[in-house]
């Protein structure tokens, strides 16, 4: 092993992060941070269901055939959603309410099959659990930062909380709509990209073409 | 070599080991997946129940978040009412009786011909809910509406005046419009809007609407639509004047005035 635990669980957060570099989970970004309440109860489930995964996935890897092992790797997925899901409904009903489809879709989220493939069948199980642990937060992270800007300006308020009051209440701040529907989601993460790579520029994807200029015929 | 050590010292990849795995995966995942579903199922149910509760006791007005929920809705009486009648019947258990799984029977339900809410399947039965003051005498009467606004169903409740005609307050629980447009109807500052509005006018006639002017009937009988939600404003006032019709509770109203009640 390379990593140190330590670096597993700090790595996905900026330098390794699975929304800005990896660019997965995109779908579940958009849906889920028009307030932060629901982002951040996104972020723990998904975080759970990727270390869970990975661990049960790392523990048996060993005996998974490799024609089967997609199939293996989702059901053990979706079995963890489907308890996530119930827990949720169970006791944070509110919640659950708002969520809605998008707890079921973290099935099809990239990063917890991606954490599975590209990791788990190959390393131990704790080892899988951090790094599960770890790809989870940078997701969070990610959630939370695409939240506030969403949140505070689309609705003024941040975890519900009134900030600037709108005039929809009889406050002074004109909300902007556009962030509180998915498509506000790209540009923020966007702009979140571009700034994560303009600070770190090793980022940046090597360009698979170049725009040359011909001479005219 | 026995046959299970000669089975476990098969390659993964052998056709009986990816059999064995499959199977065996299937049914620990299954095992667990319906162990947690039933063990969680009670606590549940009484989440969805006291969702429903809480919002009919805001609709009435008498949502106080200290007082426990259920304690809070004994005091609330349902019926099942059938709606072409206007009258209540005993055929269910209002307690248990589902509005939703009626609307889908066609023992139960009747399909519109004139759908201005957009709802499809109409239940004959459907269950409503009385508030009596100390005296015992009807206070608030608590009716379920639906219909379809601009992207989703919105399912509420509306609260009315013992005298069957005085709005007393309209809520939805349930619904998926535009966030910032549609889905205002939730903002406590339109919702303020529907007390002491008025149904029907003197001679009878259902006068109430929400739109953007006020109709020549007067302000009483109008409510202010929602600015950027055309759709959802009308499907709202649609959705409010079927329920009120004949076809929705108007022969219960007639006998809630009455006193048939």
């Amino acid at each position: 092993m390379a990593q140190t635990r330590r670096e597993m669980l700090i790595d996905p957060l900026v330098d390794n992060n699975p929304i800005t570099l990896q660019v997965l989970g995109i779908c579940s970004a958009l849906a889920v941070t028009s307030s932060l309440q629901v982002a951040f109860v996104m972020s723990i489930a998904v975080t759970a269901v990727t270390a869970f995964s990975s661990m049960f996935i790392s523990m048996i890897r060993n005996q998974i055939p490799g024609s089967i092992r997609i199939i293996v790797q989702m059901v053990i997925i979706a079995s963890l959603v489907i308890i996530v899901d119930q827990v949720l409904k169970a006791y944070a009903y509110e919640i659950s309410k708002t969520l809605s489809v998008f707890v079921g879709l973290i099935i099809t989220n990239c990063i917890v099959m991606g954490r599975a493939e590209a990791f788990a069948m190959k390393n131990p199980p704790i080892a899988s659990f951090i790094d599960g642990i770890g790809n989870g937060l940078g997701y969070g992270l990610i959630l939370m930062l695409v939240g506030v800007i969403r949140e505070l300006f689309g609705s003024g308020s941040l975890f519900g909380i009134t900030i600037m009051e709108t005039v929809n209440n009889g406050g002074w701040y004109v909300p902007n709509g556009l962030l509180l529907l998915p498509p506000s989601a790209f540009f923020v993460i966007g702009l979140l990209i571009w700034a994560f790579r303009s600070w770190k520029p090793e980022q940046v994807e090597a360009r698979e073409y170049k725009i040359q200029v011909v001479e005219a015929h | 070599m026995g046959p299970i050590r000669r089975f476990l010292a098969l390659p993964p990849d052998s056709v009986p080991k990816t059999v064995f795995v499959a199977v065996t995966l299937c049914l620990l995942a299954s095992m667990v997946v319906s162990a947690v579903a039933v063990s969680l199922r009670p606590v549940q149910e009484i989440n969805k129940l006291k969702d429903k509760q809480i919002n009919i006791l805001q609709v009435a007005g008498v949502y106080d978040p200290e007082v426990d929920v259920l304690e809070a809705f004994a005091a609330f009486e349902p019926h099942v009412l059938e709606l072409a009648t206007g009258e209540f019947t005993d055929k269910f258990d209002a307690a248990t009786f589902d509005d939703r799984a009626a609307a889908d029977n066609p023992e139960t339900s009747v399909a519109l011909e004139d759908d201005p809410a957009g709802i499809g399947r109409q239940s004959r039965f459907v269950t409503v809910y009385l508030l009596r003051d100390d005296a015992g005498a009807i206070d608030r009467v608590i009716l379920p509406i639906h219909g379809y606004g601009l992207w989703s169903t919105l399912y509420g409740f509306i609260a009315l005046e013992a005298n069957g005609n005085d709005i007393f307050g309209l809520q939805f629980y349930s619904h998926a419009e535009t966030p910032g447009l549609g889905a205002e109807v939730d903002n406590p500052r339109w919702k303020a809007l529907w007390p002491g509005k008025r149904l029907a006018d003197e001679d009878g006639n259902l006068q109430i609407t929400v739109a953007r002017a006020a109709p020549p009937a007067g302000a009483d009988f109008h409510v202010d639509a929602l600015a950027g939600a055309t759709l959802t404003s009308v499907g709202v006032n649609n959705l409010v004047r079927f329920w009120m019709s004949e076809a929705g509770y108007a022969p219960f109203l007639e006998n809630l005035k009455a006193g048939e009640i």
